[in-house]
């Protein structure tokens, strides 16, 4: 990998995020059983930044709508999606408009599965994409270096999707990413059940990406693989974030970490106490007044049930917790 | 910000959602289908008498759909005819039904009822669905009951095809499986545990399989075959209107066929629409 | 392609036809069987007859010999590639089947064509702007032609451009009057244009629906979802992605329509008064020419399994999806 996809990523000063999603939320109007219409609220006043030159960790469990983060951020949900609340990249709003502009070249996605691909086009077709004669050429070149770089055959830009390894297929799905000089890399769910091996293999490319200058946000439920890799860890449950950590604040009992959600998670892991908490989630279609977390919570009071704790600045990470000052 | 607005209170009837804009649109095609067979049946014989006097009459206030060859009023005899098909249809589409249960519930007892059954709908489908209802009709000896056991006879597969999948997917339920550790019968699952499952496709089915009854018994009844000339049914109505085509009396043909579409119509709406109620993923287009 | 595993498939559709047209052959004759029909009556029509040769002529067509044998001496001669004489054309079916077979091939083919290209393009255009006014208008359009008889359409039809307009001949495959080796290459085609538009119109209307919720159910798949996240967009996106994937299942549905086309040739023959096969079945059936009729039904029976066999090869041999999920088992 020499020049080209690693040019204009030049490292910005952390002082300011690249990327900033203030207060969104995001609802589906759906309509049940006898056609009565339901909203369902998936996301609910969810804030975070993503800095140049770091890898910042969405964790939180399966099928929570983390997915459907990344699509907002892209803005790429579907018609019956209500999105509300602001997001900037680089200093400018990002409206509609200009994700359409920026997706796929400042912005890029890396997705989780191969049913993100076209089964009926070519690896390379897809990952040049659709482009005119002139610059067919540089593009090819270009999908060439990359997939020497990520150790693909030559004979993968011919294949179709469902012919791919899994190991191969997170690596043509890590190109498409890097093929645009890109400037945020948002990887949804890239570590699915791999074994220590692939898991670091695949986690290397995003250090490498990150190093590069990157702002790489990576969307996963494996706390422990993003504990590896990320600068910051997002604690997203119930369709909002709870805490951003940083990495180094998960040590010993989690004595520095700052909602009671997020220390649990930590004691929950196997090298620590390995002791889960109970409950669930709450429901998608539930109306809660109080905090996500009330029922779960070991620290509760009064206030806790009556409305949601506001985001605040604390240690260098923010919280949603009402018992934190 | 991309915030899509929903469209769900645009359109005809603001104010309505669309859960109460489907039940009005299904009770008013309701309304149209029942009140065309209750008229149907009070049309007494003198307003279908031969009157030479106002033969061929173009289209006017007091013959909407002008008259015929024989004086008589095309507006009667059209809704007439629309009374007949939707009685046949009915009669038909009941029968198909009553198959297509017992068929779909024979074919979850077991592996060998079950490519029976499977085997009987590829048999039924690979004649031309036409031809097939025109041999049956033969093989009945032809006339009115001919046409209909034919009708009734062809149109059972595609919801026999439905319920042995719906049936497959709830065989795969635990409480099935529980109820055969306790001893049940096949056949007693089959009727006290899939049964009421299949209810609403039952339902659902009928209502779909209407209009294709319909037509069919049109189509086959315009090519001679099936109902004597003397009733007032619309594939008659149409198959005589030919003769007078050159003749340039065109509202012989138009009125009576028009009228049709608009029934069968009718009846794929109110379709479409319990559809979407029964399954409201159909509802997000 | 892997021409051993396609001619495996092939023998193996081909002792099921053959399965297929025994009990076709079978059911279709107890069928006729059971109808009060006379066939002594149907050849000699309304003239009074000595009830010597009555006797004659039941014993040629076998009015008293058991079914079963009956059946045996057909089926034997199928064998031998006798289909029997028709009644009322008064010649071998086979000749009758074949020539009127072939002019409805060309009016089935060029209908079948027009319907696919037109319902495709239909389609898609309605998958794009789904939801907008042109959407509504192509929808409500393709419900009218679902919901309208065929026969009727024909009707109007022959009613608006032959009879007041006078553009197309009101009828028959050919001009009257002129024989047949004077019949020109347009004269053909003059006769063939209306009776093709009013066939393909239904197959337009199923075949635009099918795309149109086909290619709406692509452009809200993963993978155009990626591909729109990498930039793609408008038309190009449509193209790269949505035609591709939907084109495949568009032209398997075409070809799994044999039997609809089959049924409504029936109906458009007749009213424009097509001498092809369907034309030929009506009138096999309402005079019981029942060779010809009996004919006919296998004939159509082959022609259905023809395209529901060129669907599965589609499906079997052409998607590369399917040739890798047989590779892996």
């Amino acid at each position: 990998m020499t020049n080209t996809s690693q040019i204009n990523v030049e490292k910005r000063g952390k002082t300011e995020a690249l990327l900033k999603v203030k207060d969104i939320s995001l609802s589906f109007t759906q309509y049940a059983s006898g056609l009565r219409q339901t909203d369902l609220k998936v996301i609910s006043n969810l804030s975070m930044e993503a800095y140049s030159g770091e890898i910042l960790a969405v964790v939180g469990s399966s099928g929570s709508g983390k997915s459907l983060l990344a699509h907002a951020i892209l803005g790429i949900l579907p018609s019956n999606a209500k999105l509300s609340g602001a997001m900037e990249y680089d200093g400018h709003d990002l409206t509609q408009k200009k994700k359409e502009e920026l997706r796929g070249k400042d912005i890029v996605l890396i997705p989780q599965s191969t049913t993100y691909l076209d089964p009926l086009m070519r690896i390379s077709s897809q990952i040049i994409g659709s482009v005119d004669a002139k610059n067919a050429d540089s593009r090819m070149k270009l999908q060439r270096e990359i997939f020497r770089k990520y150790d693909l055959k030559p004979e993968v830009e011919r294949m179709f999707p469902h012919e791919l390894s899994g190991g191969m297929l997170r690596r043509v799905l890590v190109s498409t990413a890097v093929m645009r000089s890109s400037k945020i890399v948002i990887a949804d769910e890239p570590t699915p059940g791999l074994d220590e091996n692939n898991l670091n293999e695949t986690l290397s490319y995003f250090k490498d990406m990150a190093n590069r200058g990157y702002a790489v946000i990576l969307i996963t439920h494996d706390i422990e693989a993003a504990l590896k890799i990320s600068d910051k860890i997002a604690i997203f449950y119930a369709g909002t974030i709870l805490e951003i950590a940083n990495t180094d604040d998960f040590t010993g009992e989690g004595e520095k970490l700052r909602h009671p959600y997020t220390r649990a998670l930590w004691n929950a892991l196997p090298q620590n106490k390995f002791r889960a908490i109970k409950g669930h989630q709450p429901m998608q279609d539930e109306v809660l007044e109080g905090c996500f977390f009330y029922e779960r919570c070991s620290t509760r009071n009064e206030v806790c049930s009556k409305c949601v704790p506001d985001l605040k600045i604390c240690n260098g990470g923010m919280v949603r917790c009402n018992n934190v000052s | 910000m991309s915030t899509t607005v929903v469209t769900v209170n645009r359109g005809l009837f603001n104010g309505f959602n669309l859960r109460q804009k489907t039940i009005l649109l299904i009770s008013c095609l309701s309304m149209l289908l029942i009140s065309i067979v209750v008229s149907s049946t009070f049309i007494d014989d003198s307003a279908l008498s031969t009157d030479f006097g106002s033969k061929n009459l173009a289209p006017s206030l007091e013959h909407p759909f002008g008259t015929d060859w024989m004086g008589r009023d095309m507006f009667i005899r059209t809704l007439g005819g629309l009374g007949l098909s939707i009685v046949i249809g009915a009669l038909a589409s009941s029968i198909s039904t009553v198959l297509s249960v017992i068929l779909g519930l024979l074919s979850s007892i077991g592996k060998i009822e079950d490519s029976i059954v499977s085997w009987l709908v590829d048999l039924f489908l690979s004649i031309p669905h036409l031809l097939l209802i025109i041999l049956i009709s033969i093989g009945l000896g032809g006339g009115a009951t001919g046409v209909i056991i034919a009708v009734a006879l062809t149109h059972w597969t595609s919801l026999t095809r439905v319920v042995r999948a719906e049936i497959k997917q709830i065989k795969t339920q635990e409480y099935i499986h529980i109820s055969r550790n306790f001893g049940r019968s096949r056949w007693w699952i089959a009727k006290n545990h899939i049964l009421p499952h299949l209810v609403p496709q039952f339902v659902l089915g009928t209502i779909v399989m209407f209009p294709h009854a319909i037509l069919h018994e049109a189509s086959v009844t315009f090519l001679g075959f099936g109902l004597s000339p003397h009733q007032p049914a619309i594939g008659i109505i149409l198959s005589e209107s030919m003769k007078y085509l050159s003749a340039g009396y065109w509202w012989l043909a138009f009125f009576p066929g028009l009228s049709l579409l608009i029934v069968i119509l009718a009846f794929d709406l109110i379709g479409e629409n319990i559809g979407k109620i029964l399954d409201p993923k159909r509802a997000h287009e | 392609m892997n021409y051993r595993k396609l001619g495996i498939f092939m023998g193996k559709k081909t002792i099921k036809l053959v399965f297929l047209l025994i009990v076709v052959c079978i059911a279709s004759f107890w069928i006729v069987e059971q109808s009060p029909i006379d066939p002594v009556r149907a050849y000699i029509g309304e003239m009074s007859i000595q009830p010597e040769q009555k006797a004659k002529l039941e014993e040629y067509w076998g009015v008293n010999t058991p079914a079963h044998e009956k059946f045996l001496n057909w089926a034997e001669n199928i064998l031998k590639g006798d289909l029997g004489t028709s009644l009322i054309y008064r010649m071998p079916v086979t000749d009758v089947v074949k020539e009127r077979f072939a002019a409805s091939l060309l009016l089935m083919a060029s209908s079948w064509l027009l319907s696919g290209v037109l319902g495709f393009i239909l389609g898609i255009v309605a998958g794009m702007t789904n939801g907008t006014l042109i959407d509504k208008a192509i929808k409500v359009y393709c419900y009218i032609l679902l919901a309208a008889p065929t026969f009727w359409l024909a009707l109007i039809f022959l009613l608006i451009f032959a009879v007041n307009l006078g553009w197309f001949p009101v009828g028959l495959s050919v001009p009257i009057g002129v024989a047949s080796e004077d019949v020109t290459f347009f004269d053909r085609i003059h006769h063939l244009i209306l009776p093709t538009i009013t066939l393909s119109l239904l197959g337009v209307a199923s075949i635009a629906m099918f795309t149109r919720e086909k290619l709406i159910e692509v452009m809200s798949s993963d993978y155009v979802l990626f591909a729109k996240a990498r930039g793609e967009k408008g038309f190009d996106l449509v193209k790269r992605h949505g035609i591709r994937n939907v084109a495949l299942p568009a032209i398997t549905l075409q070809f799994l329509g044999f039997s609809e086309l089959f049924g409504g040739a029936v109906l458009v023959e007749q009213v424009f008064s097509y001498p092809g096969i369907g034309q030929a079945a009506v009138a096999a059936g309402l005079r019981s020419d029942v060779p010809l009729l009996l004919a006919i039904v296998i004939v159509s029976a082959v022609f259905v399994y023809s395209g529901n066999l060129i669907a599965d090869i589609i499906y079997e041999f052409v998607d590369p999806r399917i040739k890798q999920q047989e590779m892996k088992t």
